[in-house]
């Protein structure tokens, strides 16, 4: 039997409509749009919103920037010292429609050397890796067709 | 201006990995500002402490727990988080209880034993804390935010890898001169090349390591100062601290996104350039009337970007300003001088008060080796976690 697949934080990301997609919170009375969301209070100074609702955020972006963990990181991430252990490409993409940037891994077999600043990617699923039993599921960045160098 | 405050004392205890408890750092770094300043313990009025973060109470408490170990007097006590900016925040602290009165002396003291490797959350299952989602989520840590600000420089203005080892030899020089320092060797930019890569395009010696160490400062009043008869004491003129203006667009530490910037909105002011730019207004003074700088080199790359947050350069020149010789020891304006972080290691609430103890010393040319000829004003920066972002000016 295979693992039960769990997103690794639940309520950011969906695949619901067929189509992966993040999902952040949007403020009703200013526009401002939030990642990880912002379900309680907008964080805009100016503004007194409390009603944020779910929207999908562009799947698609420029590379701010990208680097990648060439050491395993420290728990929480799901890496025990036991665990299996693969460096990872994380990028730095500032979305096409909000302007705001949001840091994902790369999916595999991207690494540094097929990236550059300002390239186009697009989000898709991915795996982040196995912990108790359990697949944790993920956003990954992977470069647009005809982008990868 | 607010109003100027006097250093009357500063003591460090040495960096390193020496294996025993941050209360001991921080009261031997206390007793050596108590020293030099010429006053008994008895006659501080004030004890403000920089937190270091363990579970349990004693590195939360840390104002009460160096009161404690140095022998209960009846002193007022405070204590501050704000990770990297903790000691700059307990700074201001005591100035602000000097200027409004409520103390004469204050002795202010910052401490870590740190532990080894990557800097890690506290532990448990926190969901709703940004800097444990980094690590859950992405195996985002601290280096990784260093590099992806030092992938961006080589992007937008050309830097390379050796403008980047240049910074470690440069600080590496410094720090040989120092004997509070825990790097006490030159460097070659061979040696940052052959190091391995932590972070792409960060290697191991591009990125300043964890140390155990303390620094103490004890702080008085102009009146203070008169009164024990030091007639030029080196002078606090400003501090500042700021935080972001939303949206706030360059991504930092410890966040996995920026915030939204609709459509035609006006750019929003930057947040590392205005940390320095509110302590020049606070003293009324610029960077071209600066002797020197310390500034925050978690890694190479970073140092390069504190030149133009702090106006020593146009944006893109950092490493251009770097190469001319200017930020060198003897060049136009000595940046680090200490050594920085890359000769310290990061002991995160004792090195924001260690570079106002290098300022002071430099003010008092008494730095040694590494004196800064006539040096009569001095710049600090850094910046902590989650929107904290500090600059203390001192000047004699
Ligand atoms: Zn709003």
């Amino acid at each position: 039997m295979s693992p039960t697949r769990v997103p690794v934080v639940d309520g950011w990301f969906s695949s619901e409509g067929g189509e992966f997609r993040l999902l952040g919170t949007g403020c009703r009375g200013c526009g401002a749009v939030y990642f990880p969301r912002e379900d309680v209070f907008c964080r805009a100074p100016g503004c007194a919103g409390s009603e944020l609702a779910e929207v999908p955020l562009s799947r698609r972006g420029r590379v701010w920037s990208y680097t990648d963990g060439r050491y395993r990181p420290p728990v929480p991430y799901p890496s025990g010292p036991e665990g299996e252990w693969r460096p990872y490409t994380l990028i730095a993409v500032e979305l096409a429609a909000e302007r705001m940037v949001v840091l994902g891994q790369g999916a595999p077999g991207v690494t540094v050397a097929d990236l550059a600043v300002g390239m186009e990617v697009e989000v898709v699923p991915g795996v982040l890796g196995e912990e108790g039993g359990r697949t944790l599921t993920t956003w990954h960045w992977r470069p647009v067709a005809g982008e990868a160098s | 201006m607010t109003g100027e405050v006097a250093v009357l004392g500063a003591g460090m205890h040495p960096w390193g990995k020496w294996g025993r408890g941050f209360v001991e750092y921080g009261t031997k770094a206390a007793r050596a500002a108590l020293a030099d300043a010429g006053l008994e313990w008895s006659a501080i009025q004030s004890v403000v402490g920089a937190n270091t973060v363990r579970c349990g109470y004693p590195g939360q408490v840390a104002g009460a727990t160096f009161a404690r170990a140095l022998g209960w007097q009846g002193a007022r006590v405070t204590s501050v988080y704000a990770a990297c900016a903790s000691g700059a925040r307990a700074i201001d602290t005591a100035r602000a209880q000097i200027l409004a009165g409520m103390a004469d002396t204050v002795l202010v003291v910052g401490s870590d034993a740190a532990p080894k490797g990557f800097f890690a959350p506290a532990g448990g299952e926190r969901p709703d804390d940004p800097d444990w989602l980094r690590f859950r989520v992405l195996g985002a840590t601290n280096p990784a935010y260093f590099a992806l600000w030092a992938r961006r420089r080589m992007a937008m203005y050309g830097d390379t890898a050796e403008d980047f080892a240049r910074v470690k030899v440069k600080n590496a020089a410094a720090g040989a001169a120092n004997p509070y320092a825990r790097y006490r060797s030159p460097v070659t930019a061979e040696e940052v090349a052959a190091s391995p890569v932590v972070a792409d395009p960060l290697r191991l010696l591009d990125i300043c390591a964890t140390s155990d160490g303390a620094a103490a400062l004890v702080l008085g009043s102009m009146e203070t100062a008169r009164r024990l008869g030091v007639s030029r004491p080196v002078r606090i003129r400003a501090v500042s601290s700021v935080s972001p203006s939303h949206p706030r667009t360059a991504l930092d530490l410890p966040d996995i996104a920026t915030d939204s910037a609709p459509p035609g909105s006006p750019a929003s002011d930057p947040f590392r350039p205005s940390i320095a730019r509110a302590a020049y207004e606070e003293a009324g003074l610029g960077p071209e009337d600066l002797s020197l700088a310390e500034v925050y080199d978690l890694s190479t790359a970073l140092e390069l970007e504190w030149y133009e947050d702090l106006g020593l350069c146009e944006p893109g020149e950092g490493a251009k300003l770097l190469r001319e010789g200017a930020t060198a020891l003897g060049g136009r304006i000595p940046v680090n001088p200490s050594g920085g972080l890359a000769s310290f290691g990061e002991a995160v609430p004792a090195q924001a008060i260690a570079q106002v103890c290098e300022l002071t010393q430099q003010l008092r040319g008494q730095a040694g080796e590494r004196q800064v000829a006539g040096a009569s004003a001095g710049i600090t920066v850094n910046q902590g976690l989650f929107g904290h972002g500090s600059s203390v000016v001192a000047v004699r």
